[in-house]
């Protein structure tokens, strides 16, 4: 009888560290993985093709349900897209309010990443103390846009409506005291920029709470370095961006080498890793954390100095004002039309990306002229990242893949589309 | 014979009233250290919060996974269980309170901590689950090579006490806060307070348990009351780790303020066993401590510690508190 050496276990789907959805079929020696099979489509939705149904407006909305832990990041792809399409040109206002909320966008991604990964790793405070810092992020997400999460925000030829000038309060209920709502509202008396402003300034120090608890932690140091060990050929052979690819010492950053937006007027740094490892993944992140904060910074100084408009004058495009709704029976026809058939690309073809917090996003659509893409195409950064699990994981022991999977940071919202 | 049965239950009743309020602190006190409030629903503050917890897992069913080993897969929680409350027959509470007076009282304990790991092999090999065989592989691992470094470290108390009997170990350390063991016994003490977190399955050691990888580990299979039997088992090793090792490194029932004039007079009237319940709560509160602070660590590096760190270490100390004993400096 042939001797077998080697077993089968299957991780997920409902497995605590399967990231969601995620089932990875793992071929064991022992303890040390051979080979990883990861079996992806549990949350496939469908999106792109029920994109082609849709009118370019109605599909803004599924661009935050791709990852769907950095919302705005996604939409700003595809805004960007159609607007290179359609050569609008953006007022300047809307770009930095883009920016500010890209950024805080990455915080959030960031967070929920870091909170995961310290879970994974069975770290159980960092998950906590990160969520409380990320609710006030969706508190900033809420004001601007009226949703926590799903936001919508980023509309073509700039966003849905301006900051707001008062920050929303909690209520007073039986179960808070007048000094615990004093607490809450303490930082929301003003507009929402001296809300974030507050928030740039309590962060860092938040950042380095992180940092007390898993940077210079042996535990951490043993779990983490020399595990997923990725080179720099390697890392670019297999598609990777990121923090996956500047992990390994590559200083590829979109938002540096192909600026968009207005990134080229903002100063920040990108870090970049040494070994390729999870230790250096983890510390990139959290530079990028810290320079996440430095860009809001620069961002909220200049809306603060320059009002103006946050919508482009392009009429086919962008709808009416509500004012001039009210009174204007063409304005109210071009809302309609605009709303029900929606506006047309030329005939093209187009392709877009950002940095997105897990690598590079990118939006192509395939125009036939019509008032629905022909075809549309997500490039997700956590695809390929995924792809490569097999070989970053081979040789390691089981509780490594839980490591290298969380390193990884993928969403499957958007690895399953 | 009687007598024995009821002095028994005056210990196991306490027990087990404490393991159940236990598992409510533990969640009370990591919930305060993560920002969060813990159970405050049942009862004033959440108190009745573990008589919720008892009724829920008493109605629950229990789940028998298919070709699972029916005896065993029944037995296991009991093997883990029954060694753990058995071990408290050793304990002196207090100078008169020991139910079992015996001259080989720390090598009891150790036979009953080393027990549980039957416990733990069975239920992962029983379930007939490949998540619940990992889990029980690394225990039985983890316990054995960490029985070795615990048990130098003990070597330790035992040189200084002349006896393996715990009272006399107590007796032993007489003469206040700087006579208590910790003191010349430190390493040992630090390596023994690891081994028995790693021995107890707790975090940041809890690699049978393994809640990221291996999900529950050996109990992955269990539901209701089995898998409480192993809850209570846990909670009720964990402070009985506490009690024990305030007993052998920090005086056990005896007084902190033993030796210095006045203070000593005026806490004469407390009952050892207060001293003895709040030197463990706090062992018990920095076991909670950890697990709310600490990464877990990974098998491999929990078995170089064990082999690479810890053996050396006490092994090279066991000569040196020879020596120290020789000469009569301690």
């Amino acid at each position: 009888m042939a001797k077998e050496h080697s077993y089968t276990i299957n991780f997920g789907p409902q497995h605590p560290a399967a990231h969601g959805v995620l089932r990875l079929l793992i071929t064991l020696e022992g303890e040390t993985v051979q080979s990883i099979d990861p079996h992806i489509g549990l949350l496939h939705r469908g999106t792109e093709k029920l994109m082609e149904h849709k009118t370019y407006l109605q599909s803004g909305g599924y661009f935050d349900r791709f990852c769907y832990v950095s919302m705005m990041a996604n939409e700003h792809a595809y805004v960007m897209a159609l607007e290179k399409m359609l050569a609008i040109k953006v007022p300047e206002r809307a770009e930095y309010i883009r920016v500010l909320f890209a950024e805080i966008t990455r915080l959030m991604n960031h967070l929920i990443w870091l909170g995961a990964y310290g879970l994974d790793l069975g770290a159980m405070s960092v998950f906590l103390y990160c969520f409380r810092d990320r609710d006030d992020l969706l508190a900033m997400y809420e004001a601007a846009s009226g949703a926590r999460m799903h936001a919508n925000y980023f509309r073509v030829g700039g966003v849905w409506r301006d900051l707001p000038h008062t920050m929303p309060k909690y209520q007073s209920s039986s179960w808070k005291s007048k000094k615990k709502l004093a607490d809450l509202n303490a930082d929301r008396q003003g507009s929402l920029l001296d809300f974030i402003e507050s928030f740039i300034e309590r962060f860092p120090g938040r950042i380095d709470d992180y940092e007390t608890l898993l940077t210079d932690n042996r535990i951490w140091k043993q779990r983490t370095q020399g595990v997923g060990v990725v080179s720099k050929e390697r890392a670019m052979s297999l598609g990777f961006t990121g923090h996956m690819l500047r992990s390994t010492g590559v200083a590829w950053d979109l938002r540096k080498t192909q600026p968009y937006s207005v990134y080229d007027k903002l100063t920040f740094d990108v870090p970049v890793g040494v070994n390729g490892d999870c230790y250096d993944r983890y510390i990139i992140r959290i530079a990028e954390m810290r320079e996440s904060v430095k860009i809001m910074k620069q961002c909220v100084d200049w809306l603060r100095e320059h009002p103006g408009p946050i919508l482009a004058d392009a009429p086919k495009v962008v709808p009416p004002s509500r004012d001039h709704m009210k009174d204007n029976m063409e304005a109210m026809i071009h809302h309609f039309k605009l709303h029900t058939e929606g506006f047309s690309l030329p005939r093209g073809e187009v392709y877009s990306a950002v940095e997105h917090p897990k690598g590079e996003f990118g939006v192509y659509i395939v125009s036939d002229g019509a008032n629905m893409p022909y075809r549309i195409k997500v490039r997700a950064a956590g695809f390929p990242h995924l792809a490569a699990i097999s070989e970053l994981c081979k040789g390691h022991l089981l509780a490594d893949v839980v490591t290298i999977l969380s390193s990884l940071d993928i969403v499957l919202g958007e690895v399953d589309r | 014979m009687l007598m024995i049965f009821i002095y028994a239950l005056c210990i196991l009743i306490p027990l087990v009233v404490a393991v159940a309020y236990l598992t409510t602190l533990e969640r009370k006190i990591i919930g305060y250290m993560q920002l969060r409030v813990g159970p405050n629903r049942v009862g004033f503050g959440g108190m009745l919060q573990p008589i919720a917890d008892a009724i829920k897992f008493v109605t629950k069913e229990l789940v028998y996974p298919e070709h699972a080993d029916g005896l065993l897969y029944y037995l296991s929680p009991l093997l883990l269980l029954v060694p753990s409350l058995t071990a408290w027959a050793v304990i002196p509470f207090s100078e008169s309170w020991v139910l079992a007076d015996i001259d080989a009282g720390l090598l009891f304990v150790f036979a009953m901590t080393s027990l549980g790991s039957y416990g733990v092999l069975l239920a992962g090999w029983a379930s007939n689950s490949k998540y619940a065989m990992l889990g029980s592989m690394r225990s039985c691992a983890q316990i054995i090579s960490y029985e070795i470094a615990m048990g130098f470290a003990l070597v330790g108390v035992i040189l200084l006490a002349d006896s393996l009997n715990l009272q006399k170990i107590v007796y032993a350390q007489a003469g206040g806060i700087l006579h208590w063991n910790w003191l010349p016994l430190f390493p040992m003490f630090i390596v023994y307070w690891i081994c028995a977190v790693a021995e107890t399955n707790r975090a940041p050691f809890d690699v049978a348990e393994g809640e990221s990888e291996l999900v529950a580990g050996f109990h992955v299979e269990y539901s209701g009351m089995l898998f409480a039997t192993f809850f209570i088992a846990e909670y009720a090793n964990m402070i009985f780790i506490s009690v024990f090792t305030s007993t052998l490194f920090f005086g056990g029932w005896l007084s902190p303020f033993e030796g210095i004039p006045y203070i000593s007079t005026w806490f004469s009237w407390v009952p050892g066993i207060i001293w003895l319940a709040g030197k463990s709560s706090f062992f018990v509160f920095l076991y909670l401590w950890m697990r709310a602070t600490f990464p877990r660590y990974r098998y491999d590096q929990l078995m170089m510690l064990g082999w690479k760190t810890l053996i050396p270490i006490s092994l090279a100390w066991i000569p040196f508190i020879s020596a120290m004993k020789l000469w009569g400096w301690v």
